[in-house]
């Protein structure tokens, strides 16, 4: 196995009855890396997000993840090994507060997570750590308020700031910018190239502008096999690709 | 051989008495997720009201559909009044189905007392069969029978049937069947109305075999549960194949660990759980 | 701000439990002092039920169960083996009821939500069979009659009085420890488990782990509750553990509010107090019990807790918004 692919798809295939959803997909993802998937609808990219992060079973090959292999293991326990990941619709606890849900990401390794009989007020350090976060993004004013009171461009930015909070070996995103007014968009993707140094990220998005913006790397995905792979500018030239997708230019 | 026999045949007869009970409950399940703990208390209604009934006169039959009717009026009450607004809200369904059941029971000890009623099977079916050694009662055949019956109309009805199209395709998908214009709301009425009046047509009709006393409803439920868990929510092969072995495992159970025939339901149930949680029949979620 | 609020509540927890001490002193009937211990015991089992509908988002109708493990564990060991001490008996049933638990977990937690309610309420029915059936062991309908109170290092507690604090002291500690669990940061990750499973899975949290280490927690209160109940009756009988008995301690749990703890208290006391005035003054209470049920789904979801102050403003003239009522249980994963 390639000892420096933070992520390894080999011959990765998802059938659901008979309806084959990814075929034979193979793709490496080098660590400090940031690779977009794009696709059009139905091309399987959300299959594969939820197969690399453990929640779907797939059919066929495995997943490697820092050159071990992960096939088998459950999403928690790949999320233990320092794998991220957002969702496409908004998935925070909406009855905690801000500062809570940030709390829920930090603590998620540590062995305070089993302390039982200690009052949480008293992990000071979470809150300090958990208030860094949020002034991040400028939502410190906010950390007390239950997170279902937040506006919707905003709960986007927990929703990564979460799978930051991970300190993440890889970050998988899925459609952070989808459903949001673009004015809210660029606040994200103003995020994304902020906290993106130093962070392995593949990033599943439709608006090609977040794409352009935030990757160096592009894997086209067509009817859920991959039709072309490589560095930003040469895929976009491609006219296979331009053909499939869209119909047009990138 | 006689007493695997004699069991297997009154397992048999018992589990197709579950059925009548558990189709009800795996189909409201499954298309409206309310899980309704008053269905055995149908079942009971529909033994007494049978009863009495038959007291007046009344050919056991036609009692016993007097009895189903009974329960079917008093479900399509309650969900029209009340459950119907809770689909989405299992837990707050099972509390009212619950509290539906409480008042039930407390009404039918009211009207018919704590004394138990035992039921005769109707002429011409209330004698025995003799083959060599093994004695059963005919009752039990035709309890078979007219189960089978019953459960291959429903079967007609739901592949057969534009409602059963309809019922079918909202198990599996509400919203798209919602979107293709078919009538869920009509379907869940209808299906909330057939289980009620299944149950409590078994009711007379398992009465010579189960007979009627306050309390009988608690103790069925679990053996519906188990049906319903065992065959997959939401599945009416499932419900069949469900109620027939758990009423052999009750009647082996009964027979062999008379102390613990409660808990000899739990093998099964444990087991479905460890392998096929979502039961035998039941898609996977 | 804060600190004032948590000073009043200082003042209210510690003047009820001012009043918890005297009223046995204080000449009321010895009838009220039993109903009182009765509160307090099935306010620690309710309270254990709170801990996961409330803080797991787990609907365990397998309670009663365990409940009424525990009081038959303390009951046949007491009249069958001769274990008569306080902490043996009290050790026993919360042993019991856990590894029950333990089984149950392994079984139900296979399955969510409305699955895992429908194999609690299967396996809650099996454990009440064999109470029914197991005679040799259960005495059956019968149930088990002769036990008694046992002594509290060198107090006689035999008497009610005696016996009112022994519950009470349980209360408080159980009240007290749970408080403590659900704002630990173990009781933030049982927070979350409840809200969103999935993004927990994604954060790293092993989901199950956590549900069933808190039934197994809860399965220890609600073995405490039911050894105390054991003492408390001395006598324990199917009815015990029947469903019947799990929808009360839910019924007292949703009375007093789901996800409050201190609510079960009040839950307790008008559930305890409500069937014992119903059952003198007419047969049909199972009746008015249902009806209740039924009114407090429908009506008051979220409780006393929310209820009484919502009709103590409206007394009082304001004009309070309607907060839309919101599904008992969330709504199941995608």
């Amino acid at each position: 196995m390639n000892g420096d692919a933070c992520l390894a798809l080999r011959g990765v295939t998802k059938r659901f009855g008979s309806l084959t959803v990814l075929e034979d997909v193979n793709v490496e993802v080098r660590a400090g890396e940031r690779c977009g998937i794009i696709g059009p609808n139905g091309a399987g990219k959300s299959t594969l997000f939820n197969i690399v992060a453990g929640e779907l079973a797939l059919t066929r090959g495995n997943v490697a993840f820092l050159g071990r292999d992960v096939t088998r293991r459950s999403a928690h326990a790949r999320a233990r090994m320092g794998l991220a990941r957002t969702f496409q619709t908004t998935t925070l606890f909406p009855k905690l507060t801000v500062i809570e849900n940030l709390i829920l990401a930090l603590q998620a390794h540590s062995g305070e997570r089993f302390q039982m009989l200690a009052p949480l007020t008293r992990q000071r350090h979470r809150y300090d750590e958990a208030l860094a976060l949020l002034e991040r993004v400028g939502l410190r004013s906010r950390a007390d308020e239950n997170v279902a009171a937040l506006g919707y461009g905003e709960q986007r930015q927990i929703e990564i700031l979460l799978a930051i909070a991970q300190k993440p070996k890889l970050l998988l995103l899925d459609e952070p910018t989808a459903g949001l007014a673009p004015a809210d968009a660029s606040l994200v993707t103003e995020m994304l190239k902020r906290e993106r140094a130093g962070i392995t990220m593949v990033l599943i998005e439709h608006d090609m502008g977040v794409v352009f913006d935030v990757v160096d790397r592009l894997v086209v995905l067509h009817h859920g096999r991959v039709v072309a792979d490589g560095p930003l500018d040469a895929v976009r030239g491609d006219a296979r690709v331009q053909e499939i997708y869209l119909g047009g230019t990138l | 051989m006689q007493f695997y026999l004699q069991n297997a045949l009154g397992g048999l007869a018992y589990g197709s008495l579950l059925f009548l009970i558990a189709s009800g409950l795996t189909l409201v399940f499954g298309l409206m997720r309310i899980i309704n703990l008053a269905q055995t208390a149908f079942y009971l209604l529909g033994a007494y009201v049978g009863l009495s009934l038959v007291d007046h006169g009344l050919n056991f039959w036609l009692a016993s559909a007097g009895g189903g009717l009974l329960a079917m009026a008093l479900g399509l009450a309650v969900y029209s009044a009340f459950l119907h607004r809770y689909h989405a809200d299992p837990l707050t369904s099972l509390l009212l189905t619950l509290g539906f059941a409480l008042i039930l029971d407390d009404l039918i000890l009211a009207t018919w007392g704590g004394d138990p009623h035992s039921i005769r099977a109707p002429y011409p079916l209330d004698g025995s069969l003799t083959f060599g050694t093994l004695v059963f009662p005919v009752y039990w055949l035709a309890v078979i029978a007219i189960s089978l019956v019953i459960a291959a109309v429903m079967f007609l009805a739901l592949q057969r049937t534009m409602l059963g199209v309809m019922i079918r395709a909202a198990v599996d998908d509400e919203e798209m069947a919602r979107g293709l214009g078919v009538d869920v709301n009509r379907a869940f009425y209808i299906v909330f109305a057939a289980g009620a009046l299944i149950a409590g047509i078994g009711g007379l009709l398992g009465g010579p075999i189960t007979s009627a006393y306050p309390g009988l409803d608690g103790e069925l439920l679990p053996l519906a549960f188990a049906v319903v868990i065992v065959g997959g929510m939401g599945s009416l092969t499932g419900a069949l194949v469900g109620s027939l072995i758990i009423g052999l495992v009750n009647a082996f159970g009964k027979a062999m660990f008379p102390e613990l025939s409660y808990f000899t339901i739990f093998v099964p149930v444990a087991l479905i759980m460890a392998f096929r949680p979502q039961g035998l029949f039941g898609r996977k979620v | 701000m804060k600190t004032a609020i948590s000073r009043r509540w200082t003042i209210a927890i510690a003047a009820g439990l001012l009043i918890a001490l005297v009223l046995p002193k204080a000449g009321i009937p010895t009838f009220f002092v039993s109903l009182l211990t009765q509160t307090w015991i099935i306010t620690i089992a309710a309270m254990s039920l709170d801990l996961l509908i409330g803080f797991v988002g787990l609907v365990n109708f397998s309670q009663a169960s365990l409940f009424g493990v525990g009081a038959y564990a303390v009951a046949i060991a007491a009249t069958q083996h001769h274990i008569t001490g306080f902490l043996p008996g009290l050790l026993l049933g919360i042993v019991a009821a856990v590894a029950t638990a333990a089984l149950f977990g392994l079984v139900a937690l296979r399955a969510e939500g409305p699955g895992f309610i429908i194999i609690t309420i299967a396996l809650n029915e099996i454990v009440w069979g064999l109470a029914y059936q197991w005679t040799s062991v259960s005495g059956g309908d019968n149930g088990i009659t002769g036990i008694t109170r046992p002594a509290v290092g060198p107090f006689d507690v035999s008497s009610n009085s005696g016996y009112y604090y022994v519950c009470l002291a349980a209360f408080v500690l159980s009240f007290a420890l749970l408080m403590l669990l659900v704002r630990s940061p173990y009781g933030l990750v049982l927070k979350g488990v409840r809200e969103t499973p999935r993004r927990m899975r994604a954060l790293g949290y092993n989901v199950w782990f956590y549900r069933y280490s808190a039934m197994l927690i809860s399965a220890a209160f609600a073995g405490m509750a039911g050894v105390l109940y054991a003492w408390y009756n001395q006598f324990v009988g199917p009815v015990n553990l029947s469903l019947d008995q799990s929808t009360q301690f839910l019924i007292v749990t949703i009375l007093g509010g789901i996800g409050t703890l201190y609510g079960q208290l009040f839950g307790a006391l008008v559930v305890v107090f409500l069937s014992n005035e119903l059952s003198a003054v007419t047969q049909r209470w199972m009746l008015v019990l249902g009806i209740v049920y039924f009114v407090v789904v429908m009506y008051a979801p979220g409780g006393l807790v929310v209820l009484v102050p919502r009709l103590w403003a409206r007394l009082r003239g304001r004009r309070v918004a309607v907060v839309p009522t919101e599904p008992l249980l969330g709504a199941e994963e995608p």
